[in-house]
């Protein structure tokens, strides 16, 4: 009883170190909600809105009706145009638009002519990726106008041989796929820098040792510093999936059962590492940017920025203590596509190990710290 | 001036002692070149996919191997459907490739509905999409062939289209990721570890004591900046060594707009630090705030991974306050194309009035508490 009055105080103690200082309160929610809110819109692969500059050279129809389409198509809503090769480059370099297109002044001649009119398209290489995606619009504007031209030509069709269709998430909505790795993240973010702080503000502060001459046990300390920080970071994320789930009204098809077992177990793992980090730190500062050179790593490579089947594959072996890969693809599984229990599991024993490693080694270093 | 030097060489000793800040200088930005290196490839070139045969046509043999030669496809062929649908769910196949009964080039041309089906995860909207195109192209090429080798003839159609890539021909995403990340490595240390250091010296009551010496608020202002001026500075340069030299970076522009650029940027993120330090005083609060209004924002807002023209528009407005926008572009432009001095300049004179704003407003806040 003694025992465990000693250690409810100390939680108490914690969550009102927490909690009683407002500035600290709105931390902890504002920021979350917010960065839900920005975040989630903000980080897309999609591409809309590109600007074009156009230099149609071509005098014949053609030419005229791919500028019109192209100026029809809802992904380009600025199109500028020039009437020189050369006035094409500073639209390029001063990324006033992405891709420039050049109709030959020969174009609509070779079409009539029955054989090939060429388009040329220049794209910004400093943005590949989206440039890589604007060029496949272009092309396939113009690809479809050809094959328009070669029916009423009196060619043969090309067959849609294929129908294709995208399960658990049908409109391929970004958002879908955003919202659910931020609430994620951004538990992660608040988690593991409270928990960080916790023993490193007690320690540039010197009322660690007066915790240390307490009659706690070292494990009660260790307990004492992980279950409210627990508390704060399940809250937390509870919080970000309520806000996903009510304000971006994003499904929930899983169980919330398996939901909230799955975030326990991530909690837990990120605490571990929280306090391992804190462990190994004197000051506040040195917990705060340890967190960072553990955190910048974990989001870059858990699969939100780029696929993690894109690595190389020894990096992919060594993202299997990533905590946040293995969380990612639960909490996705789990809003889209009803993720059983048995594969919930398979991601979820991973976390269990990382605690089951950083919470002893951390609870090491204290008592090192003691002798 | 004397007053100054020691205020200089205090906050470099203390930097030169801690771990901490040589981590976040040097290491940091090296396991992030590292891992930007490395690890983050946008272009998805080897999609996991399954194949399904339902039944075995001469015709499927063709087929099969042209999925299987495709350089962008990783192909699992299977026979049941079920157990990739599985797969599927647990994330270890982004997509699913049916090939029906009966199947032949005949079926797949009359066939109206479509003769190959695909199935693609769409929680990963980008990589789906990715598997759309490339099973299009894949079984597209693969029906022209087997068309030809019947002699019939094949329209290639009116139009083609001629791409190129300027300024980064082989498409790398390394390329503009590197320079990106220069951004986040010097948003750390001149937000974070700013922030942090002046709040430390807050909640200690070192500050107060700083301010009853002799020394004036600016002297204490530059005596921070200065190290850490330096310190931004030299991280840029060890970034820019490995990003050219070790990962083969081309380098297209200036030094000297390379060395405006980033002291422009920097000045601006050492004044947030202060201006965040100085409000919260408070090194829990002031590690959040720069989180949020610094690095969350460089990784996000900056157009370093995700395009800016794509974000709704109220979104999009907000980029224009964060300097990291435009140190991206110049950035990303200094590699890889040029002194196109007409942006830089803009970006220059965007950063520069962000820095001046910054400064005035950390200046106002930390003159005002001496007087109280």
């Amino acid at each position: 009883m003694i025992f465990r009055g000693r250690l409810v105080a100390l939680i108490v103690k914690e969550l009102l170190l927490l909690l009683r200082d407002p500035r600290g309160r709105v931390v902890l929610i504002a920021p979350p909600i917010l960065q839900l809110l920005i975040f989630s819109f903000a980080a897309t692969l999609e591409v809309k809105n590109v600007s074009l500059v156009v230099y149609n050279q071509d005098s014949g129809s053609h030419g005229a009706e791919i500028v019109h389409r192209l100026s029809g198509s809802r992904t380009f809503t600025d199109i500028a145009f020039v009437d020189s090769v050369s006035a094409l480059r500073p639209y390029i370099d001063e990324q006033r638009a992405m891709a420039a297109v050049h109709v030959p002044g020969d174009f609509s001649r070779d079409i009539e002519s029955g054989g090939q009119g060429s388009l040329q398209v220049i794209l910004d290489g400093r943005r590949s990726n989206a440039a890589q995606i604007v060029n496949g619009y272009i092309t396939q504007l113009a690809t479809g106008y050809g094959q328009e031209l070669q029916l009423s030509r009196g060619a043969a069709a090309s067959p849609a041989v294929i129908t294709d269709r995208s399960w658990f998430n049908e409109n391929l909505l970004y958002l879908w796929f955003t919202v659910p790795s931020l609430v994620a993240i951004l538990a992660m973010l608040v988690t593991v820098i409270v928990t960080a702080l916790s023993v490193a503000r007690e320690r540039e502060l010197g009322t660690f040792e007066q915790l240390l001459v307490s009659p706690l046990m070292p494990h009660e300390i260790l307990i004492g510093k992980t279950v409210p920080a627990m508390l704060i970071g399940f809250a937390e994320g509870l919080l970000i999936f309520l806000a996903a789930t009510l304000l971006f009204g994003i499904p929930f098809t899983g169980s919330f059962g398996l939901l909230v077992l799955s975030l326990l177990a991530f909690i837990g793992s990120i605490v571990g590492v929280g306090l391992f980090t804190s462990s190994l730190s004197k000051t506040q500062q040195q917990a705060i940017l340890g967190t960072f050179v553990f955190m910048v790593p974990a989001i870059t490579l858990s699969g939100y920025a780029a696929p993690v089947e894109n690595m190389p594959e020894w990096l992919q072996l060594a993202n299997e203590i990533n905590p946040l890969k293995h969380f990612l693809i639960t909490i996705k599984g789990l809003f889209l596509k009803d993720m059983p229990a048995v594969e919930v599991w398979s991601n979820t024993w991973p976390l269990l190990v990382i605690s089951a490693v950083t919470l002893p080694v951390a609870g090491w270093m204290f008592r090192r710290r003691l002798e | 001036m004397k007053r100054l030097f020691a205020l200089i060489r205090k906050e470099t000793l203390q930097i030169v002692r801690d771990p901490s800040a040589i981590l976040i200088a040097f290491v940091l930005p090296l396991i992030l070149l590292f891992i930007f290196g490395y690890g983050v490839n946008l272009d998805s070139n080897r999609v996991k996919i399954g194949l399904v045969l339902e039944e075995q046509t001469p015709d499927i043999v063709s087929l099969v191997t042209a999925f299987t030669n495709s350089r962008f496809l990783d192909v699992t062929v299977g026979r049941d459907r079920r157990e990739f649908e599985d797969e599927l769910v647990a994330g270890r196949l982004r997509g699913i490739v049916v090939v029906p009964q009966d199947f032949s080039v005949r079926a797949a041309l009359e066939e109206e509905d479509g003769a190959v089906q695909v199935l693609a995860d769409g929680s990963e909207p980008n990589i789906a999409s990715f598997v759309h195109n490339y099973t299009r192209g894949v079984v597209q090429i693969w029906l022209t062939h087997q068309l030809r080798d019947r002699g019939e003839i094949v329209d290639d159609g009116a139009i083609t289209v001629e791409e190129r890539f300027w300024y980064n021909p082989e498409l790398k995403s390394r390329n503009f990721l590197l320079p990106g990340s220069i951004a986040i490595v010097m948003t750390l240390i001149g937000t974070l570890l700013t922030a942090l250091v002046v709040a430390r010296e807050w909640e200690r009551g070192t500050m107060e004591a700083l301010m009853a010496t002799p020394v004036s608020a600016g002297q204490i202002l530059l005596g921070k900046l200065i190290p850490y001026f330096f310190l931004g500075i030299g991280s840029m340069a060890l970034c820019w060594i490995v990003a050219v030299f070790w990962y083969e970076v081309p380098f297209r522009g200036s030094f000297v707009g390379l060395l405006a650029a980033a002291s422009i940027f920097l000045l601006g993120a050492l004044g947030q630090g202060l201006l965040i330090s100085s409000a919260s005083k408070d090194q829990f609060v002031a590690s959040q705030a720069a989180i949020m209004s610094a690095f969350l924002p460089a990784f996000m807002l900056s157009g370093f991974i995700f395009e800016i023209a794509s974000m709704p528009e109220p979104i999009r407005m907000l980029t224009y306050v964060f300097p990291a926008r435009y140190f991206v572009t110049s950035l990303q432009t200094l590699f890889l194309t040029g002194n196109v001095w007409s942006l830089l300049f803009d970006c220059l004179l965007a950063m520069t009035v962000i820095a001046l704003v910054l400064f005035l407003a950390a200046a106002g806040k930390t003159s005002k508490r001496l007087d109280t």
